[in-house]
């Protein structure tokens, strides 16, 4: 295959990938990395490298858009980053140790379970309730603004969202992906911050991280101009469009066919992890 | 409560300059690689892909300073690289920004939590973690 041709599918993927990625609130690296690595015969740990800097492309220019609504908590995303920067700089650094197979098979894993997050209806569980002390000596309670005035929040079990941000960073930076789904476990399931501020913080926090590892990634050579070239202006440009259109767009039935592909790349990932072709 | 809003607007004035901050960074870098990836593709269109195996040292642009050599040579995919640099310190500037923003409201446990999480980055700058 020519270089020509090549940038030209991968634009083209990158560009479909981003949209979607965006309309259904998934990162764009749950279709680059299957179709880099599945379709176009590349290397993983090329694929990575290609996708953690869509990450930040991602990240960045949605998070230009969404700091006007000013409803980021910027204590609750700084405090958390302590542990998915750590994390995902592991992960960064242990990934080139791991088998493709390996690394193929949890990004599967991880894919399914993100295509079921995608459907499952959120529940906002978030209150004003009396918080844990380390939620008020990190002053992570806000408020944020509705139309009937600023409506406090509570943050509440501290410790376990930490914790469950860690793990989310190691994914991360073992797999190039912004890893949203366990995000949304740790911040709405599990420390209760309402989706006006967890949605937002969680895009600030994925650039941050993302760039933590995807400068390990550029030192062992892992990020190629070549891939990472169409990568970028694709799923940049897929993105921007797509979140003008979501205004108007209704999501739910795009939500489920893409839970369906996602599914279909998941089972395709584990078993060519499995069967040793990656 | 005056207080409180005065806080309120404070931080609308520092999310406004991080939203233009982020956009300016998005745009810079979104530019620097689309001019590499013209020059890259004029001179390489024909040439065949080979991404079959990971090579660590297959682009040569594994550090900054190699970039910047590159660059001195106008080399289109060292120009790629740099326009990619320039994203994966976007998001780092805003750390940067947020840690005096933390600085003048005198929040001083946050510019030390801000300061450590800088310097996590700025660890993985060297490349003593890529063995």
């Amino acid at each position: 295959m020519s270089v020509l041709l090549f940038t030209i599918i991968v634009l083209a993927g990158a560009f479909l990938a981003g949209l979607v990625g965006s309309l259904t609130g998934l990162g764009g690296g749950v279709i680059i990395i299957p179709l880099l690595t599945l379709a176009l015969g590349v290397d993983i740990h090329y694929a990575i490298g290609a996708s953690i800097v869509s990450v930040i492309a991602t990240s960045s220019g949605s998070a230009a858009a969404y700091v006007k609504e000013g409803i980021t908590n910027i204590r609750i995303g700084m405090f958390l980053e302590v542990a998915t920067t750590v994390s995902a700089v592991i992960g960064a650094v242990i990934t080139v140790y791991l088998n493709p197979g390996f690394i193929a098979v949890v990004f599967g894993l991880i894919l399914l379970f993100s295509a079921a997050m995608m459907v499952i209806k959120k529940v906002d569980r978030s209150d004003n309730d009396t918080s844990g002390k380390l939620a008020v000596f990190f002053k992570l309670n806000g408020t944020y603004p509705t139309e009937n005035g600023p409506k406090n929040y509570a943050v509440h079990r501290v410790a376990g969202g930490f914790v469950m941000m860690f793990f989310a960073g190691i994914i991360s930076g073992l797999l190039g992906i912004g890893s949203g789904a366990l995000k949304v476990i740790a911040m709405d399931n599990i420390m209760r911050i309402p989706f006006k501020v967890s949605t937002t913080t969680s895009n600030f926090m994925m650039g941050v991280t993302a760039a933590a590892s995807a400068i390990v990634y550029l030192h062992r050579g892992q990020i190629d101009p070549g891939i990472a070239m169409p990568v970028t202006i694709g799923v940049l440009t897929g993105a921007t469009i797509g979140s003008k259109i979501l205004v108007r767009a209704k999501t739910d039935k795009l939500k489920v066919v893409f839970a369906v592909v996602v599914t279909f790349l998941a089972l395709q990932m584990i078993y060519n992890g499995l069967s040793g072709k990656l | 409560m005056s207080l409180t809003r005065k806080n309120f607007f404070a931080d609308r004035d520092i999310q406004v300059i991080l939203g233009t901050l982020l956009r300016v960074g998005v745009i810079a870098s979104m530019s620097v690689v689309l001019v590499g990836g013209f020059l890259y593709l004029l001179s390489n269109h024909s040439a065949p892909v080979d991404y079959g195996d990971f090579n660590p040292n297959k682009s040569g642009l594994s550090s900054i300073f190699a970039i910047f050599i590159g660059l001195r040579e106008l080399d289109p995919k060292a120009i790629i690289q740099f326009g990619t640099l320039l994203l994966i310190f976007t998001p780092v500037a805003r750390v940067v920004f947020s840690i005096f923003s933390f600085l003048i409201e005198r929040d001083y446990l946050y510019v030390l939590i801000g300061s450590f999480v800088l310097m996590v980055i700025l660890y993985s700058l060297s490349d003593k973690l890529v063995g």
